[in-house]
């Protein structure tokens, strides 16, 4: 996949044409008459997984390494439903998780389902800080 | 004043306790407690040591001691390319270069990287308030300079909402943040801000300030385009008592940038110590942690600068300028920086005005963090250090420094026509969406109403009832659109669209992003690239037209046109009849008075407001009743108070003359005195009185008679004359001086007076 430079930048000018939501509704094809003819959905005014890191490539290349890392974790999240995300930011919050395997088993799923790799070696990151810090409800 | 003296007390003590100021509350130092802004002896000195590859120390902690804030910070914010480098350079070269605008703002973020919190510190703490300030304006990220408005009210009226949001854009605001007063209203906060933060123009980005889970999820409906509620804190035990850690709030921003939500955290001095946590370190120390917390996050910005511990934080001595330090701070570790100046700091009119000072100078990426542009007891995060209430000052504030702060002044006709176009507008999706049908005399109240105060409009528990049935039928943004645009707000519709369009790109994700004029501006496109006079943010001939247009100027049409109101009046009390050249006098009873050029010609009235034929009159009047006789010359050759007195002195058969400008303007004069040596001087016209100019003439009588003499003293307030009425005091000299003839002489004038001789006003 390209890699996106500050020239890209905004990808809504340069790349009007190719950004679409996550349906796959092209940016330039959101109009007011598609709205009112019921034609858009609120899932088509989402960041795309695509859309997103390509800001997180645009990031990198300004000297911004970790919005860039923030950028790709929020992509890994882009198809994770809202009630997951909420369940897991729970579980982060302090005394939450009861034990260690609580958050391993969060990252994993994670892992497996969504394809997060990277929310999982940060949430396995602070499973092993919480474990030493006293965090969990042990 | 009728206050009883109290013994062995200096009066002006009294005085004093009187003035807002001393409403504030001043802590002492008191590191121990927490009450030290730049330096505790608990704050660790800096250092860092990297073996193998990892970090062994930071700041004198083992790896294995390090708290959950110490390894976040050792994983994500350091980087070990840069560390070591930066790490062995000198805090004072750190700080010279700082402030020297031959160092590319690059290479300092870059050394920033490789920093460790008591570093960070340990160098800005170097820095004056000057050095900061200007420090701040050429690291800041984004070039063009922004501001962020707090749009709420008592009553979380949303027909207010969206008036008062349209005007908040109106005004140029680049962010709007609303909260409620009963949580549960957030929905109908947040649909009715949205639908007035598109009228007018659209890209003023939106936040709803409400609980975690549940500003996300009206993010998610597409009410909101931002958030800045990701609190994050500089000791670990103030983390978990907070509800959260820094992986929790990493997560929290991970999802908001996958929800495409702009976001922010939220830091600042004081909150530790407001909690309680403050493991006895400095304010700056902390606040230095909770950035390079941010920065390891990858959070693309920050809300710093005290926010909620700001006015703690201004208890403390070198409290404002620690402010300035973490704001500086944030920016060196390349974050956007809304850089407070929210919460009021003070009671003080004058240390609000300073608190700004630097900022309106430096920009900012977003000068306050919550401008109230709404009234202060409107403001339901609490006053702001502006309020609608002083926003007119700092308007002029931009207009003295030529400062871009972000605003435009606003006429006064665009801001009903905002108002009423955003009450309609929201009334027409509640009525749509079949939310609630708002009254015509509701909607009439909110449009007028400077408050909520004065409104007539929902209930409380109607409010409630609106925020509810947006929340539980799923209303999403989809709809409002619809709505809009079936009720004939087009262009809302496509604004608010286009608003929501942005989301799909997440161009505005990036570093410092708003929208100006329909684009994306950020730290990517529009970079700050400050590098001495002539670079950088400059006022383009445009903005500064924008800035200097306030409302209410002054120019010699307005004062023409004032004084040729009173013309048609004064030609009814007066006529002033030529009697030929003026020469001296022979009678030692003579006072003359001599007017100005432009007396009675072109000018009818003085500064403070009394009519020219009425002043004269009295003059006479007591000339007159002291025994002396009143003649009137008008001179050509000069409009200068002291030369018109020392000529009218020099004609009159006693030597004693007056001198009388059209402004009101008066002297006693002496034919034996040097031009500036008079012998009384009436300098305040626009708090003289008729009476006064009646005592005038008696004691330039008793002058011409040789009888002892009480000078006339005009009482004065203290007010300041000088920015009241020396605008138009010059726009009326200039008249004056217009007229001047240099070579023309003095010429006898008769003044007749008309009518009602004895009704002179006072």
């Amino acid at each position: 996949m390209k890699i996106h430079s500050q020239a890209d930048y905004p990808i809504s000018e340069t790349h009007e044409g190719s950004i679409a939501g996550p349906r796959g509704v092209m940016l330039n094809k959101i109009t007011l008459d598609a709205v009112s003819a019921g034609e858009i959905e609120i899932e088509d005014l989402r960041i795309s997984r695509e859309a997103l890191l390509a800001q997180a490539d645009i990031a990198r290349a300004a000297g911004r390494n970790t919005l860039a890392l923030n950028f790709e974790r929020g992509a890994e999240l882009i198809d994770v439903p809202q009630d997951i995300i909420m369940q897991t930011y729970e579980l982060l919050r302090p005394g939450r998780a009861n034990t260690q395997s609580e958050l391993l088993a969060q990252a994993k799923l994670l892992r497996d389902e969504f394809g997060a790799a990277n929310i999982a070696d940060f949430i396995e990151r602070a499973a092993e800080i919480y474990r030493q810090r006293g965090l969990l409800n042990e | 004043m009728d206050r009883p003296p109290s013994p062995n007390r200096w009066r002006r003590y009294s005085d004093w306790d009187d003035r807002p100021l001393r409403l504030d509350k001043f802590a002492r130092e008191d590191a121990a407690n927490g009450f030290a802004a730049f330096k505790s002896p608990a704050d660790p000195g800096a250092g860092i040591k990297i073996s193998r590859g990892s970090i062994a120390s930071m700041d004198g902690v083992l790896a294995h001691e390090f708290d959950m804030i110490d390894s976040f910070i050792a994983d994500h914010h350091l980087d070990l390319d840069v560390a070591e480098e930066a790490m062995a350079m000198s805090s004072d070269t750190l700080a010279r270069m700082l402030v020297d605008m031959n160092v590319p703002r690059a290479d300092l973020v870059r050394l920033a990287r490789g920093l460790t919190p008591a570093k960070l510190a340990d160098v800005v703490s170097r820095l004056n308030a000057l050095e900061l300030a200007f420090a701040y304006s050429k690291m800041r990220p984004r070039k063009t300079p922004g501001n962020q408005a707090h749009v709420t009210n008592a009553k979380d009226d949303p027909l207010q909402l969206a008036a008062d949001a349209a005007v908040a854009v109106g005004l140029g605001f680049d962010e709007l943040e609303t909260t409620m007063r009963v949580s549960r209203n957030a929905w109908s906060n947040a649909l009715a801000c949205v639908v007035g933060s598109v009228v007018g123009r659209w890209g003023a980005l939106f936040q709803c300030s409400s609980e975690e889970a549940e500003e996300l999820r009206i993010g998610m409906a597409g009410f909101t385009s931002y958030a800045e509620t990701v609190s994050v804190y500089g000791t670990e035990k103030s983390f978990t008592d907070g509800d959260d850690t820094p992986w929790s709030k990493a997560f929290l921003v991970a999802a908001y940038a996958s929800r495409g939500i702009k976001a922010r955290c939220t830091s600042g001095a004081g909150a530790e110590l407001l909690m309680g946590f403050h493991q006895s370190q400095s304010l700056l120390y902390l606040e230095a942690r909770c950035l390079c917390l941010q920065r390891g996050m990858g959070v693309q910005g920050t809300q710093n600068g005290g926010i909620d511990g700001a006015p703690l934080t201004a208890t403390i001595p070198g409290g404002m300028r620690e402010m300035m330090a973490e704001n500086l701070l944030a920016v060196w570790l390349d974050l956007e920086c809304a850089s407070g100046n929210d919460a009021r700091a003070t009671e003080s009119e004058i240390r609000v005005g300073a608190k700004i000072m630097p900022y309106l100078i430096a920009g900012s990426d977003f000068i306050c963090s919550g401008f109230g542009s709404i009234p202060a007891y409107d403001n339901s995060f609490n006053a702001s250090l502006f309020n609608a209430e002083e926003l007119e000052d700092y308007l002029v504030l931009q207009r003295d420094f030529e400062a871009d702060g972000g605003l435009t002044p606003l006429p006064e006709t665009t801001a009903m026509e905002l108002r009423t176009k955003a009450v309609e507008a929201l009334s027409a999706v509640l009525e749509e969406l079949n939310l609630a049908h708002p009254t015509a005399e509701m909607k009439a109240s909110v449009i007028a109403a400077s408050g909520s105060r004065e409104t007539t409009t929902f209930s409380a528990s109607e409010c409630a009832r609106i925020s509810e049935a947006i929340e539980t039928r799923d209303l999403t943004v989809i709809d409002v659109i619809k709505a809009l645009s079936k009720r004939g707000f087009g262009a809302e519709a496509q604004n608010l669209l286009n608003l929501v369009k942005l989301r799909v790109s997440g161009d505005y994700l990036q570093t410092s992003a708003i929208v100006r004029d329909g684009r994306v501006i950020s730290a990517i496109n529009d970079p700050n690239d400050y590098a001495g006079p002539g670079t950088g943010y400059r006022l383009s001939e445009a903005r500064r037209d924008e800035i200097i247009n306030i409302r209410d100027t002054l120019g010699q049409p307005e004062v023409l046109r004032d004084q040729a109101r009173h013309k048609k009046a004064e030609a009814k009390r007066i006529v002033y009849l030529d009697a030929g050249a003026a020469e001296r006098g022979e009678d030692t009873a003579e006072v003359v008075i001599g007017v100005s050029p432009a007396f009675g010609l072109q000018l009818y009235q003085t500064t403070g407001g009394r009519n020219l034929s009425e002043v004269l009159k009295c003059l006479i009047n007591g000339i007159e009743c002291t025994g002396g006789t009143a003649r009137v010359v008008r001179m050509h050759h000069t409009a200068d108070t002291s030369f018109l007195g020392l000529s009218a002195a020099q004609l009159s058969g006693s030597g004693i003359g007056i001198g009388l400008q059209a402004k009101g303007t008066a002297i006693i004069h002496s034919r034996d005195r040097l031009p500036h040596n008079n012998l009384e001087l009436f300098s305040n016209a626009p708090i003289t009185t008729l009476d006064h100019y009646r005592a005038l003439g008696c004691n330039a009588a008793r002058y011409a008679l040789d009888q002892e003499v009480e000078p006339i003293l005009v009482p004065t307030q203290g007010e300041a004359l000088g920015a009241r009425y020396h605008a138009q005091v010059a726009l009326i000299h200039a008249i004056e001086t217009g007229l001047v003839d240099p070579d023309r002489p003095p010429e006898n004038l008769t003044p007749k007076f008309l009518g009602d001789g004895e009704e002179v006003k006072r």
